[in-house]
């Protein structure tokens, strides 16, 4: 059974805006939301923990003048959607006038979605804990067999969401999503891989597992080099979770706020001539509602261009401040932000990881980063650790793991020094969402300090 | 089936008892339904989150929204193994369904057990408890909360250099009934407050911001309104402006290895990742290895690890005694009772936080109370409480007696390895402090080390008057991931030999 139907987000919006209109209110819009997701999740060689959670969600906003406010629930019976709508409407009257804040989209205005990107399996969200367990079971046996220990989840989950406005528009968007990642810990080092896809068929459990395992045994008796600048070869993880920190600055909001390391800048090859840089929601490899926050219909974005900065996203708002048309990047109304663009893909090169590997003398191998948070939000200077298989890569092949490094490395100067790509691909880590990204070799790469494994 | 919102000590006698009729009657139909199904032991939590948030921008209105959940997680041990199912259906159907669920994902577990689950004893517990809360902040009207952010959001774009201003508050109220196969039946209530503002000075090509009382969100506590009063929040925006603009004309904070002080509110951040995540039990064996990490403190360290200098005290306390924290409570998610556990004595590791599942492997008779969920939706895992360290005889005048040395100010940055040995941070701001007193301001401090050498080197803790029960409301952990409110206690301290700088080192 589907979490959610048209008829029922109508019947939905139809009650709600009764309760509206009875108060008095014409203008609101409604976010239905619903989620069904399971997490098997293994440590020590065992399942430890394995959950299930499903829920759903009614967001009301109502619109009154110049004047906005959210109420929300997860009780979707008849006396909470007219309390939803009587508390929105409560917390809109007292909300200070904003004189930039705009009607809600007609159909029209929200656009058209060119093609709405199918990104639902059935077969995953009917996947049940046995199929979760077995392939953990299968994984464990693959790690322990390298005589390491294992951690690590399979999760599938399936999710719905529809936004509905007094103005017409109506916009409705599922999906499924799978991932497994698994750490394979060995006596003095460890190795991570994980698989993150619309579909559970499209993820390999037992070759992820053999992949950390590898990782494990390779990088055992870790040698501890000296901090410094070193060329990486960073696996598509590491780069989505550092190259990922930066795109909240992409917003116009951001820029005009003078938060965003944008504001003020010359954009013009502010990256190396190799970095381009889309927003896609409809990339085959990406996820999420072809929709922003109002429903405007997202449009695809080429945010880099051979190291320039060209498209900026543009809620509604912003776009009409600037004169320009709104790209479908725009939160949830009210909110401070602005927009953010959330389907990044960074495009490839031509290298395999091993030829990039095999083109490095001496440097470093990165599997994954971990604690990566701001040191200087201008230079974006991001500090943090590598962690789970990171290797010493001399005559052009890894020759033995090493301590792991902090760094302390700007984005910015790390984007100029990009000297080779892999092919993009579905990237996910820990650090920021998942996004389409290839390996990258960097040069210069600043490590500051080293720690005790 | 739908439960009253509930307003806490502020609904009248007979709403409260209502609402605890439907609340305990959907727990115990939940814990029924399991209990049908051969189960050997389960829990039940049904929760009622309310929460309020208000924000503003440059003179705008920001967020401003309420939002309300209510649902029920279920866990069970079924042949030995462990299954949880939330779900925010409430019917009897709803709930059959889930314990249901529970049981089949128990039963999946087992396929990929080795031995079963055996948890520590606890006792049946009955309990009613709300959290201290003298002005309750939902009845405090919107048009005063925004009037007060406006007026400082106001005050802080007066300074022409500030170039953004914000300001935010937010309230939640949390009622959770817990039932276990045990007996017991607890009833708590929690409301927390939290308030802050920011000032961003953007010139040139550097970004500055100062926040009071402390970055991301400001101060947050197990309070009510009253919170927002004590923070005398408009007193202290002219000088937050004037600091963010001022730091634009500061000298860039030097490099080298030096004596550093850092304030209360850095000092509860240092405290929650070098100190609070190594001492979680399910961390130290392995539980959080795939994520979070694991940790450097491993089960042989203690009684054993001097993990810092003489006068370093550190507890873990989720009594309300040890004051009102984003860590206390009455009972923890799995029925055992708030205490008070010795983690560093006179400098010397002395305990964990652990489970009724994970007590027994360090040898301890039961637990110690420190599994918490974030909802209904989320497992219980070992969090947190309000791990403190303890203050110390000095004024602050003793502690800034040193002939060279740094003061740091409010968190900037925060990261550490996943097993807690490296750590770096950034503050706000910084001033150099020659002869006892601060001279020059600095900006862009950063400071890093490691977790037990810098431990071993502090020298001074300020004394009780200079310490502050600081809320970290935005603690990550777990899969699929929780993020939960942590408490920690502290008073600026003095630390010597420790590296500066390295977050702008080339």
């Amino acid at each position: 059974m589907s979490l959610l139907c048209h008829d029922e987000c109508q019947r939905i919006f139809d009650q709600a805006h009764r309760a509206a209109r009875a108060a008095g209110v014409d203008d609101i819009e409604i976010y239905i939301g619903a989620n069904a997701t399971a997490l098997t999740r293994f440590a020590n060689n065992v399942i430890h923990q394995n959950v299930a959670e499903r829920d759903r969600m009614l967001s009301v906003r109502a619109l009154i003048g110049q004047r906005t406010a959210r109420a929300t629930t997860n009780r979707i019976d008849d006396d909470s959607i007219r309390r939803a709508v009587e508390q929105a409407i409560t917390l809109t009257r007292v909300a200070e006038p904003d004189p930039a804040l705009l009607p809600m989209p007609t159909a029209g205005e929200a656009g058209e979605i060119p093609v709405a990107p199918s990104r639902f399996d059935a077969s995953t969200a009917a996947a049940t804990p046995e199929q979760r367990a077995l392939a953990v079971k299968e994984a464990i046996g693959i790690v322990e067999a390298a005589s390491a220990t294992t951690a690590g989840i399979f999760e599938t989950g399936e999710e719905a969401e529809a936004l509905l406005n007094s103005r017409g528009l109506f916009r409705f968007h599922t999906e499924t999503s799978a991932r497994f990642s698994i750490t394979a810990t060995a006596r003095d080092s460890s190795g991570w891989a994980k698989g993150s896809a619309v579909s559970a068929g499209a993820i390999d459990p037992a070759a992820l597992a053999r992949s950390a395992a590898d990782k494990a045994r390779l990088s055992a008796v870790p040698r501890e080099l000296p901090p410094g600048r070193y060329t990486v070869v960073l696996e598509p993880a590491a780069v989505l979770d550092l190259v990922g920190q930066i795109f909240a600055d992409f917003s116009a909001t951001a820029i005009l706020d003078q938060r965003s390391f944008l504001t003020g800048r010359d954009l013009a090859g502010l990256f190396g001539e190799n970095v381009v840089i889309h927003d896609d929601a409809y990339h085959p490899l990406q996820a999420g509602a072809p929709f922003d926050g109002e429903g405007v219909a997202r449009r695809k974005l080429r945010l880099v261009d051979r190291g320039t900065v060209e498209d900026i996203p543009y809620s509604r708002a912003s776009a009409r401040r600037a004169g320009v048309a709104a790209t479908g990047h725009g939160l949830a109304l009210p909110n401070e932000t602005g927009e953010m663009p959330t389907n990044i893909v960074i495009a490839g090169g031509s290298s395999t990881l091993d030829e990039m590997i095999a083109a490095v003398d001496r440097g470093i191998l990165v599997t994954r980063l971990w604690y990566i948070r701001e040191v200087d939000p201008f230079e974006k200077i991001m500090t943090g650790m590598t962690r789970d298989g990171t290797f010493l890569i001399e005559g052009g092949r890894p020759v033995h793991g090493i301590r792991n490094f902090r760094f302390n490395q700007s984005v910015v100067e790390m984007l100029r020094n990009v000297v080779a790509m892999s092919a993009a691909v579905r990237a996910s880590g820990e650090e920021a969402f998942d996004l389409v990204a290839p390996a990258m070799t960097v040069a210069n790469f600043n490590f500051t300090e080293v720690t005790r494994f | 089936m739908v439960i009253p919102a509930s307003s806490g000590q502020f609904e009248s006698a007979n709403t409260r008892a209502r609402t605890l009729v439907v609340m305990k009657d959907i727990a115990l139909r939940a814990l029924d339904a399991a209990l049908a199904r051969g189960v050997s032991y389960a829990d039940v939590r049904v929760e009622h989150a309310r929460e309020r948030a208000l924000g503003t921008k440059n003179g705008q209105t920001g967020r401003l929204g309420s939002s309300e959940s209510t649902g029920a997680g279920l866990r069970v041990i079924v042949d030995g193994a462990w299954g949880f199912a939330a779900t925010d259906d409430l019917s009897p159907t709803g709930l059959s369904a889930a314990a249901e669920q529970a049981v089949a994902i128990a039963r999946a577990s087992a396929l990929a057990a080795r031995a079963p689950v055996l948890l520590a004893p606890e006792e049946k517990h009955e309990c009613v408890w709300e959290s201290p809360c003298t002005t309750d902040p939902f009845s405090v009207s919107i048009e005063e909360q925004l009037a007060l952010l406006l007026a400082i959001d106001s005050e802080l774009r007066r300074n022409p250099g500030v170039t953004l201003a914000e300001t935010n508050m937010n309230f939640t109220r949390t009622r959770q009934v817990f039932v276990s196969s045990l007996g017991s039946v607890i009833d708590q209530t929690r409301t927390t407050s939290q308030a802050g503002f920011e000032a961003w000075a953007f010139k040139g090509s550097e970004i500055q911001k100062r926040s009071y009382p402390n970055s991301f969100g400001g101060q947050c506590q197990l309070k009510g309104y009253e919170l927002v009063h004590e923070l005398a929040l408009a007193d202290h925006a002219p000088r937050i402006a004037e600091e963010a603009v001022a730091l634009h004309s500061a000298d860039q904070c030097p490099e080298g290895t030096l004596p550093l002080i850092v304030d209360s509110s850095q000092l509860a951040l240092q405290i929650h990742e070098s100190i609070g995540h190594p001492i979680e039990l399910d961390r130290v064996l392995g539980s959080e290895a795939n994520y979070a990490g694991m940790s450097f403190l491993t089960v042989d360290k203690l009684n054993t690890l001097r993990y810092g200098s003489d006068i370093v005290n550190a507890v873990a306390d989720a009594r309300l005694e040890h004051g009102p924290g984003l860590g206390t409570f009455m009972f923890d998610d799995e029925g055992s009772p708030a205490q008070r556990i010795d983690v560093i004595r006179d400098g010397q590791f002395t305990g964990y936080l652990a489970s009724r599942e994970t007590a027994p492997v360090i040898g301890l008779a039961r637990s110690n109370g420190a599994m918490r969920a974030a909802g209904w939706s989320r497992l219980p895992l070992i969090r947190m409480t309000n791990v403190s360290v303890l203050p110390g005889p000095h004024t602050l005048d003793e502690v800034f007696d040193v002939d060279r040395g740094i003061y740091m100010e409010t968190n900037r940055s925060w990261s550490i390895d996943d097993k807690r040995f490296n750590f770096q941070f950034g503050c706000e701001i910084a001033w150099e402090i020659r002869d006892g007193r601060r001279a020059r301001m600095l900006r862009n401090p950063t400071y890093s080390g490691i977790t037990t050498e810098f431990w071993n080197s502090c020298e001074r803790i300020a004394n009780r008057e200079n310490w502050t029960l600081w809320g970290v409301p935005n603690c990550g952990k777990g899969q699929p991931e929780q993020v939960m409110g942590t408490g920690h206690g502290a008073s600026p301290a003095r630390f010597r030999n420790v590296r500066i700088g390295g977050g702008y080192g080339k």
